[in-house]
């Protein structure tokens, strides 16, 4: 299938005039992550992270995963968000362009990988201010790439849901039984050691596990598994929910 | 060629039979109507033809494309103007417009001269720059119109165009319709359950209930079946001599007596009043009171269904929504 080119650019456009123009939007995608980063990174100042040291170790254990966290919601809301449009009407106006299916879904994945990155990065920069270091630019480089591999995993999820929903009814039960396991089950939080031996192969199901680790080994230098690893299945995880994305997205009539 | 070929066309909803078996066609240029109370159908046929919904069977083709084969096709050759809003409110109206354009594939400088000349023909070049948000109901509809013609639609899908709207917009809105129609040439295919709209704007009118047609032909033709205008007259007499005396006019197609009013069906009842009247006072009766009624669409949809629209508003028509979740909006 062959992608059109001017549909992408157009509706990554739109998202993006969108993103600008919401600032309650920019401000509260940013202000959850803070308040965890400062309460969490104040509360549990003393506790010992296994496998790290020196000063101020739970905060900087946090920062990968709060990021992680950023990008589970966004990314998530991001899919979903052709709910929205369905709601108000404007998806039929962009299913009855003569526009493939696939067109329209790497478009949207598109703007939504860049909002999705640019609260990530935001986050991070805000975590410089609370003095997070890290160790160059190529550990910036590789953190954005394996942000792009969160958001387009997350993102391909809520189409996944926003192609099998119909309204906006369902959105609290995603909320309620999607989002937050998957956020609990990542150890975005805290260390996975801690979890009894089922429940910590139940992580290993969660994409956000492997990001959040990723994230941790490229900042910190300190992961559970290697970076590689984290990188071969992040680009398992989010080709096969952008495929099963688009499959559904495809599939589903559009009214 | 036929703009629009349709065959056997229908669509149900889990058991639901929203359109049954419709055929029809439109010609190139023309001006057609679909006419009917909500849940007839109206809306579900149109989303067929517009490539959103799949027929369950039968057949539809579209300026020549099939529209179950050839969808790209079909939607290249479309503009639709959908019963509820389609605009993004969070942008400008131009925005919307370009974003239209640029899904189209139209290059930047035909987008820019095309643009200029769709805002013009709805008069809101002065509004382009402000958030759809910002725009009324009558705003909306004429920014999609605008919208719904950027590419050059061969053919125009409005649904319910003047929905909700006041008098004097809708009034503005049918005369757009009709100047796309006849100077442009965009054959246009249009859903209402406003009698006078079908009337005023339409070449032909399918009547539609229960997914069915129950009637097809220009608005004239279709009160013909009604044998005339009713001409009611209240006398005070000797109605019994009058009633004989007009028996033997044969012009007059049906007399219907009551107390002291009498109900006549007659062609261009305008002209035979003061006849009416002349012949009331050779019979020795005095008329007191005359009343005409041109019969109207409506009288067509009661003639054909034995309801009438105004009834199926009034009742909310719950029939086809409550068998429906979640496909009761817009249908």
């Amino acid at each position: 299938m062959i992608v059109n080119t001017t549909a992408v650019y157009v509706l990554w456009l739109r998202e993006m005039k969108r993103f600008s123009r919401a600032k309650s939007r920019v401000i509260g995608a940013l202000a959850m992550p803070l308040f965890f980063l400062v309460f969490l990174g104040l509360g549990f100042n003393r506790m010992a992270v296994p496998g790290m040291t020196g000063d101020r170790t739970y905060i900087r254990f946090l920062v990968p995963g709060i990021i992680g966290m950023g990008l589970l919601f966004s990314s998530t809301f991001g899919g979903l968000s052709v709910l929205w449009d369905r709601e108000f009407g404007f998806l039929k106006e962009i299913m009855v362009a003569p526009v493939n299916r696939f067109s329209i879904v790497v478009g949207r994945v598109a703007g939504g990988t860049t909002t999705g990155l640019i609260q990530g990065v935001m986050i991070l920069g805000i975590s410089f201010i609370l003095g997070f270091k890290i160790s160059g630019p190529a550990s910036l480089f590789l953190a954005i790439l394996m942000m792009i591999l969160i958001a387009t995993t997350f993102l391909g999820l809520g189409l996944i849901f926003a192609s099998l929903l119909k309204d906006m009814q369902g959105f609290s039960i995603i909320m309620n039984f999607v989002i937050f396991p998957l956020f609990f089950l990542s150890g975005a939080l805290y260390p996975l050691d801690n979890f009894p031996l089922w429940l910590k192969y139940l992580s290993f199901l969660d994409p956000l596990t492997f990001g959040v680790d990723g994230l941790r080994g490229i900042l910190l230098g300190a992961s559970s598994f290697a970076v590689w690893l984290d990188f071969i299945l992040m680009v398992f995880f989010s080709g096969v929910m952008l495929f099963l994305g688009a499959y559904f997205f495809e599939k589903s009539e559009s009214i | 060629m036929d703009a629009i070929r349709v065959e056997n066309l229908t669509r149900q909803f889990s058991g639901f039979t929203a359109v049954d078996r419709i055929s029809f066609t439109v010609q190139t240029g023309e001006l057609f109507g679909l006419l009917g109370p909500n849940g007839a159908g109206k809306t579900t046929t149109i989303n067929m033809l517009a490539t959103l919904l799949k027929p369950t069977s039968g057949s539809a083709e579209v300026a020549g494309y099939n529209v179950s084969l050839y969808r790209d096709n079909v939607r290249r050759s479309i503009g639709v103007v959908f019963q509820d809003p389609a605009l993004d409110t969070k942008l400008t109206g131009k925005e919307n417009l370009e974003f239209h354009a640029m899904m189209y594939g139209l290059s930047r400088h035909e987008r820019k001269s095309r643009l200029a000349e769709v805002l013009r023909l709805v008069e809101l070049e002065e509004k382009a720059d402000v958030l759809v948000e910002k725009y009324s109901g009558g705003m909306k509809r004429r920014i999609e119109i605008a919208r719904g013609l950027i590419h050059w639609p061969k053919v125009l899908f409005l649904d319910e165009p003047t929905l909700g709207l006041d008098a004097q917009t809708r009034r503005r809105i049918w005369d757009y319709i009709k100047k796309l129609n006849k100077d442009k040439g965009v054959t246009i295919i249009l859903t209402t359950h406003y009698m006078e709209e079908a009337d005023y704007l339409c070449d032909r009118v399918a009547i539609m209930d229960f997914g069915k047609f129950v009637a097809l032909d220009t608005p004239s033709q279709l009160k013909d079946i009604l044998g005339g205008d009713v001409v009611s007259m209240e006398v005070e007499g000797d109605t019994a001599a009058l009633l004989k005396q007009l028996k033997t006019l044969a012009w007059i197609k049906m007399i219907k007596s009551h107390d002291g009013f009498l109900s006549l069906t007659m062609e261009k009842g305008e002209r035979r009043i003061p006849e009416l009247i002349t012949e009331a006072h050779q019979a020795g009766v005095s008329v007191t009171c005359v009343h005409l009624r041109k019969p109207s669409l409506e009288d067509v949809f009661l003639h054909f269904t034995g309801r009438t629209i105004r009834e199926d508003l009034a009742g909310q028509n719950g029939r086809h929504r409550s068998a429906m979740p979640g496909h009761g909006r817009g249908r």
